[in-house]
């Protein structure tokens, strides 16, 4: 490539990576994705909270004695009448058993000055039911009950399969995790795309009205200035991506495990080791643990990261040449919004598309629309981490990357003669005239 | 030798004709003026000479050769309309520019410190350049057109926007590039400037060149039988007694009370020895002087004259 294609390119990279707000934004948003994935951990953390005391006036008579104090909840016999206790501002709770309790014609009331915690209701009516429970077996006095018991203790899990898939990582697929993967991944397609090739346009308008353009294209073919702000803008979004990915692997190897809590860590490494979710006692939702497990798998991550790479370059370029060609046409924003409908149209459209098709990744719209190349980065980006074989993301890329090629290649010829247009804004039929123009 | 010579280019753009067989060359070592009206064409030869734009048809050759692209590293232009990227640094932006002519990044920011210093607006170095004024950043972009000691400068409107001591300045430094060996073309409409600065011109009108030549010899050849006479003695005995050989003429002020000036205009046959002579009977000519017409009067009259398209 000629040196000063590389020179532009450093320029142009250097003038918006060198910006605090982008140093700002790249670190922030793996702060922000940190904080999504540390939200289970610190919600476990904080609902923890101080153990409260709850005051227990137990007219049954057996099931007080049997009610266990854990870290969340301590049992205390009450020593003064229900009235007196609700009226004391001391007191956090007042648990009332009544005796009818035992067969069942009556419930548990619980007074609480605070609200009563969702944890503390369940703690408390699951501890009564198991005290209820075995008091009702163990009065059939049958020998030799807890050996029975054990016995016929069981606990399934369920792991769902893709059987005609080919990815090793997909074929134990839960619908849900990819369909949010996808999501997640076209979204930053969406952005890149719009965005940056939104910043080609006005940096070429920009450049217009500065009048600086002309001084840069008497050094340089006006071509190599287009090729080299779009490659010095994509090595800005490509950056960031870079940045976010190593960001988010470093937190996925080192920080999630520490922050998580030991037991749901012990769980993802046991799903990590067997490939399955153990038992669910630990009343750990196996789901959040199947998604730590795939986040936190740092090859898993990288592989997404390379395919995005791919589908962000290619459709980056393809958009930002539109842009360039709708930039180099025009004078100042306004003319362009007419214009630059067109490639919004399409990304959006695209968008609403890769929604579908991360719904539902085997559709047909969503399979066809991976292969148009205005459409394939997103769609096929939503389609992915639901696995999709092999030659169909080769098929899609190849189509993408020479319709990128083809399309900087008229941006080119429009650019060419656009950028020396002041005034009117040219009319579509126009801007084919400028491309075919010698 | 000539270091440009363009030859029958002609350039259209959609349904317009900006230039048609426009043919020129430019001596080295020679300031060369570009002239003409609005719209004539310049910018769009400017932009030819400086491989921005191509020609539909014919040649422009550069120091011997067909202009390429590998040339413009011997091009310095200075663009009519000035601007510079308003968010980077004055000395990353020069360098920047002098970068894209080719020069290696320390070469280029020792003789960019060179030229900041003779400018004095070392102290600039480290500023945006949306914080400089109009005339600052018209500094900054003169030092990037220069810097690379191109063979060839092309000035557009080099004096608009410059103060008159910037202005100055400006002329000193062009005066100077040529002294050192460099060819200068420059397009204005500031014809005092012509008269002082250029060696030759081309006028270009709707496209077409019209005019080329030598300042000196065009002005004297518009002079068209103009002649300066300074007396002593009646003026109006004397306009009576030459009025057979004049079209015309002017009293103008002189500066002294004894001598009177005067400006005839001789008629088209008339030879100026028939006016001495008439002169020589009834006053004291001190001195006669054929007088050139000025490059204002030369472009006036040819952009008047010639056919409208």
């Amino acid at each position: 490539m000629d040196s000063r294609v590389g020179i532009i390119i450093k320029r142009e990279f250097m003038e918006r990576a060198g910006k605090k707000s982008f140093i700002f934004t790249t670190l922030l948003m793996p702060l922000l994705m940190l904080a999504l994935m540390a939200a289970p951990s610190l919600i476990m953390l904080f609902s923890k909270g101080d153990s409260r005391q709850v005051e227990v006036i137990d007219e049954s008579g057996f099931i007080f004695d049997k009610l266990k104090s854990n870290e969340d909840i301590a049992f205390v016999k009450a020593e003064a009448p229900l009235d007196s206790l609700v009226k004391n501002e001391d007191t956090d709770a007042v648990l009332v058993i009544p005796a009818g309790v035992a067969n069942g014609s009556d419930g548990l009331l619980l007074y609480s000055r605070k609200a009563s915690s969702l944890s503390l209701e369940s703690g408390i009516t699951s501890q009564v039911n198991d005290i209820i429970e075995n008091e009702r077996i163990a009065s059939y006095n049958i020998a030799g009950l807890d050996k029975i018991l054990d016995e016929i203790h069981s606990d399934v899990s369920l792991k769902a399969y893709r059987t005609e898939s080919t990815s090793e990582e997909a074929k134990e697929s839960s619908a849900g995790l990819s369909y949010g993967l996808g999501l997640v991944l076209m979204l930053i397609l969406y952005m890149v795309m719009l965005i940056y090739g939104q910043m080609v346009m006005t940096s070429i308008i920009e450049e217009k009205n500065n009048r600086v353009l002309e001084l840069v294209v008497s050094s340089v073919k006006p071509v190599q200035l287009m090729l080299g702000k779009i490659c010095g803008i994509g090595l800005v979004a490509v950056t960031q991506i870079v940045i976010w990915a190593v960001l988010i692997g470093l937190m996925a190897a080192f920080v999630l495990p520490a922050l998580m809590p030991a037991e749901l860590l012990e769980q993802v490494q046991t799903y990590n080791a067997a490939g399955a979710v153990a038992g669910s006692d630990t009343g750990v939702d196996p789901e959040l643990i199947q998604i730590v497990a795939r986040l936190s798998n740092v090859g898993y991550i990288l592989s997404l990261f390379c395919y995005m790479a791919l589908y962000l370059i290619g459709g980056f370029m393809l958009y930002a040449a539109i842009y360039a060609a709708i930039g180099s046409a025009v004078d100042n924003i306004q003319d362009a919004s007419q214009l630059q409908s067109i490639p919004m149209f399409l990304i959006i459209f695209g968008m609403i598309f890769s929604m579908m098709a991360a719904q539902d990744p085997s559709s047909g719209i969503g399979v066809a629309l991976s292969y148009v190349p205005f459409t394939s980065p997103m769609v096929m980006m939503s389609r992915i981490p639901s696995g999709v074989p092999a030659w169909e993301i080769v098929v899609s890329l190849a189509v993408l990357y020479l319709s990128f090629l083809v399309m900087v290649w008229i941006a080119a010829k429009i650019y060419r003669v656009g950028i020396f247009m002041y005034g009117k804004k040219p009319s579509w039929s126009e801007l084919i005239h400028w491309a075919r123009q010698k | 030798m000539d270091i440009l010579t363009v030859d029958n280019v002609s350039k259209t753009y959609t349904g317009h004709k900006a230039l048609d067989s426009v043919s020129l060359s430019v001596p080295e070592g020679t300031v060369y003026g570009l002239l003409g009206p609005n719209g004539a064409g310049k910018t769009t030869l400017i932009r030819i000479i400086n491989h921005i734009t191509a020609p539909d048809s014919g040649l422009v050759t550069f120091d011997g050769h067909p202009l390429s692209q590998d040339d413009v590293v011997n091009i310095g232009y200075l663009p009519e309309e000035r601007g510079l990227y308003k968010k980077m640094k004055v000395g990353d932006q020069a360098v920047f520019f002098a970068r894209l002519k080719g020069l290696g990044k320390a070469e280029a920011t020792r003789s960019l410190k060179e030229w900041f210093e003779r400018f004095e607006i070392s102290s600039w170095w480290n500023r945006k350049v949306e914080e400089l004024s109009k005339g600052m950043a018209q500094k900054v972009q003169f030092i990037v057109t220069v810097l690379h000691r191109p063979k060839l400068l092309i000035f557009d409107e080099p004096f608009s926007g410059f103060d008159p001591v910037n202005a100055n300045l400006l002329r000193d430094e062009i005066l100077r590039l040529k002294n050192e060996g460099s060819t200068v073309i420059f397009s204005t409409h500031n014809m005092a400037s012509v008269e002082e600065i250029c060696d030759n011109i081309s006028l270009i009108n709707q496209g077409r060149n019209i005019l080329s030549g030598n300042v000196e010899e065009i002005r004297r050849k518009f002079s068209d039988g103009r002649y300066r006479l300074r007396f002593r003695g009646d003026s109006r005995s004397l306009a009576s007694a030459i009025e057979p050989v004049t079209d015309d003429f002017e009293i103008l002020e002189s500066g002294s009370p004894e001598v009177t000036e005067m400006a005839v205009k001789l008629k088209p046959q008339a030879g100026v020895r028939s006016l001495i002579d008439l002169a020589n009977k009834t006053v004291d000519i001190c001195s006669i002087n054929e007088s050139r017409a000025s490059m204002n009067d030369v472009f006036i009259s040819m952009v008047k004259d010639s056919p409208k398209a």
